[in-house]
């Protein structure tokens, strides 16, 4: 009865434990010996030194990759922050049929990125698209929203917010909700205006969301996948290639097994660090 | 003044959805210049779809995939997150803090060779390899952990002294005490399996194996749909509704689900 009673916890943790082992420690493990090797997973594998280092660090299109993620989330965080803000705090008054509004900017928050990036392929295209019709509607010219090399990645990162912003609205409502009344009750007696109120007590006092949306957005713009994929392929000319689709393309079309390990590392290391330093300026705040 | 803010964000947020359901039934030449109703309906971008596309086969294999990781998720989580929770044992700290871990850990790091392991357990067109990885789930685990943490103990003692085995406490006792987070962690993983499409992509090649989002995506960059947008609106509106519909039904659990997640990252 003891032994059974001591050996009943490992018992039940023991699925964890195997798929830990099997799908997250020695896939960590394995994908390092990758880095040094050379394999289409067909041949025998083949070391080759830090070849996949060197190649790396001279790969025009990872570079491409990296500075197509900065230029997203460039765009994609304070457009996130700044609009989910917006509608959170008109959300915040006591109005009427506010669960009705919340409700339709969480629709595309559910629906499926398959679908929101095949409907805005339409929206962006150049022809026909939405987009497009509305400025020759006004007497504008047409913008190559996903054909132009400049404006390619910021049409897929204003996308992107449309589809995200509804949960950090959720978010920023939540955190809104915190500061306490008697803080807008002190200010009102001073006679502060709306602008005062918004810069001196609630952004201080959500800071901590800000920062949490951040962190989210950056994992989120490093996770980019089906948006390049299905929208323009990653082109053009790699304008929109993200880090996952550049994985994706080495391993999975190309089949060089060792150097998509290298650059899932890479970008892996990448996120953790940025989430690391982010992480550094909350405490610091704080 | 909030109303007309809101209405016309409203309307940002709505109409594109509203656009893809009327270009989807309506004739292929009207779509280029539609906005708010065309001249006639037609199911006929529907028809071309069963006819080019295995769809009700991948809604089917969808519904398994989704529903099996679901359960799965939920019986392991629960059984994990019990131990964690209300069972005292040598390395329980440690397991916590490597779920922990796991979860911080990006997906790049992992995503080649798990490719592997499935080509190596020759699970590659399998139904395993799209649902086996996901059966558990570190988010599910440290909320059900939270969750059994405010169920007291002195309900799992006296189940005991009634005869329970630890099985038949997890099941028959806190499930029934736990469905807010049953509900929230039922919500999550079936959405983003149901959503899933970079492993599928990956692991399935066979058309008959593939999720909705995996053929509906390979349909719209292929050449099958062969740029009649029509059929392309009507495979996302397909691969859009089921999850459209429970979330019109169950909506404020949606919202708070997806919330909770947010906040615990």
């Amino acid at each position: 009865m003891i032994t059974r009673k001591k050996i009943l916890p490992y018992l039940l943790v023991s699925p964890y434990i195997v798929h830990f082992l099997l799908f997250v420690a020695f896939p960590v493990v394995f994908s390092i010996v990758l880095t040094f090797h050379k394999w289409n997973i067909i041949a025998p594998m083949e070391y080759t030194g830090l070849n996949n280092y060197v190649r790396l660090f001279n790969d025009k299109t990872f570079i491409k990759s990296m500075g197509n993620t900065l230029i997203f989330l460039l765009f994609h965080i304070p457009l996130q922050i700044i609009v989910a803000l917006f509608l959170a705090e008109i959300l915040n008054q006591k109005l009427k049929l506010r669960g009705v509004f919340r409700g339709a900017f969480f629709l595309p928050v559910i629906v499926s990125g398959v679908v929101v990036t095949i409907l805005w392929q339409q929206l962006y295209g150049f022809d026909t698209g939405l987009f497009n019709r509305l400025l020759t509607g006004v007497g504008l010219s047409k913008v190559g929203w996903l054909t132009d090399p400049s404006i390619a990645m910021v049409s897929i990162a204003v996308m992107a917010t449309w589809k995200n912003v509804g949960l950090y609205i959720i978010l920023f409502l939540v955190g809104l909700q915190t500061v306490p009344a008697q803080y807008y009750e002190a200010a009102d007696l001073e006679g502060a205006n709306h602008w005062q109120k918004f810069f001196k007590i609630t952004l201080p006092m959500i800071n901590p969301t800000i920062f949490m949306v951040v962190i989210l957005s950056t994992i989120g713009g490093f996770s980019l996948f089906i948006e390049p994929y299905i929208m323009t392929g990653g082109g053009p000319l790699n304008s929109t290639v993200s880090a996952v689709l550049y994985i994706y393309k080495q391993g999975f079309f190309y089949y060089h097994m060792g150097y998509a390990a290298t650059l899932g590392l890479f970008f892996a290391l990448i996120i953790l660090a940025v989430v690391v330093i982010q992480k550094k300026f909350i405490e610091k705040d704080h | 003044m909030f109303y007309i803010a809101l209405t016309i964000c409203a309307v940002i947020f709505v109409y594109p959805f509203y656009w893809m359901v009327i270009a989807s039934i309506a004739p292929e030449n009207e779509i280029g210049s539609l906005t708010i109703m065309p001249t006639s309906l037609t199911l006929s971008s529907y028809a071309q779809m069963v006819d080019k596309i295995p769809i009700g086969g991948a809604f089917i294999n969808s519904l398994i995939v989704a529903s099996s990781i679901t359960i799965g998720v939920l019986i392991f989580g629960s059984m994990i997150g019990y131990a964690l929770s209300k069972l005292v044992f040598k390395g329980r700290d440690l397991i916590f803090y490597i779920i922990i871990f796991t979860m911080t850990l990006p997906f790049q790091i992992t995503l080649i060779p798990q490719y592997i392991i499935m080509v190596k357990f020759g699970w590659i067109d399998t139904y395993y390899a799209l649902i086996v990885p996901y059966l558990i789930n570190a988010l599910s685990i440290i909320m059900f952990r939270q969750y059994f943490k405010s169920i007291p103990d002195s309900l799992i003692d006296a189940a005991r002294l009634d005869g329970c085995n630890e099985l038949q406490i997890i099941f028959r006792i806190l499930w029934p005490n736990s469905m807010p987070a049953i509900i929230t962690i039922g919500i999550i993983t079936f959405m983003a399996s149901w959503n899933e499409v970079l492993w599928p992509l990956i692991v399935i090649r066979d058309e008959s194996l593939m999720t909705m989002p995996q053929l509906v995506t390979l349909f719209a960059v292929g050449g099958r749909a062969e740029s009649q947008l029509g059929v392309k609106l009507a495979s996302a509106v397909m691969l859009a509704l089921p999850i459209v519909l429970a979330y019109l039904f169950f909506q404020k659990y949606f919202i708070q689900s997806m919330a909770s997640t947010g906040i615990k990252e």
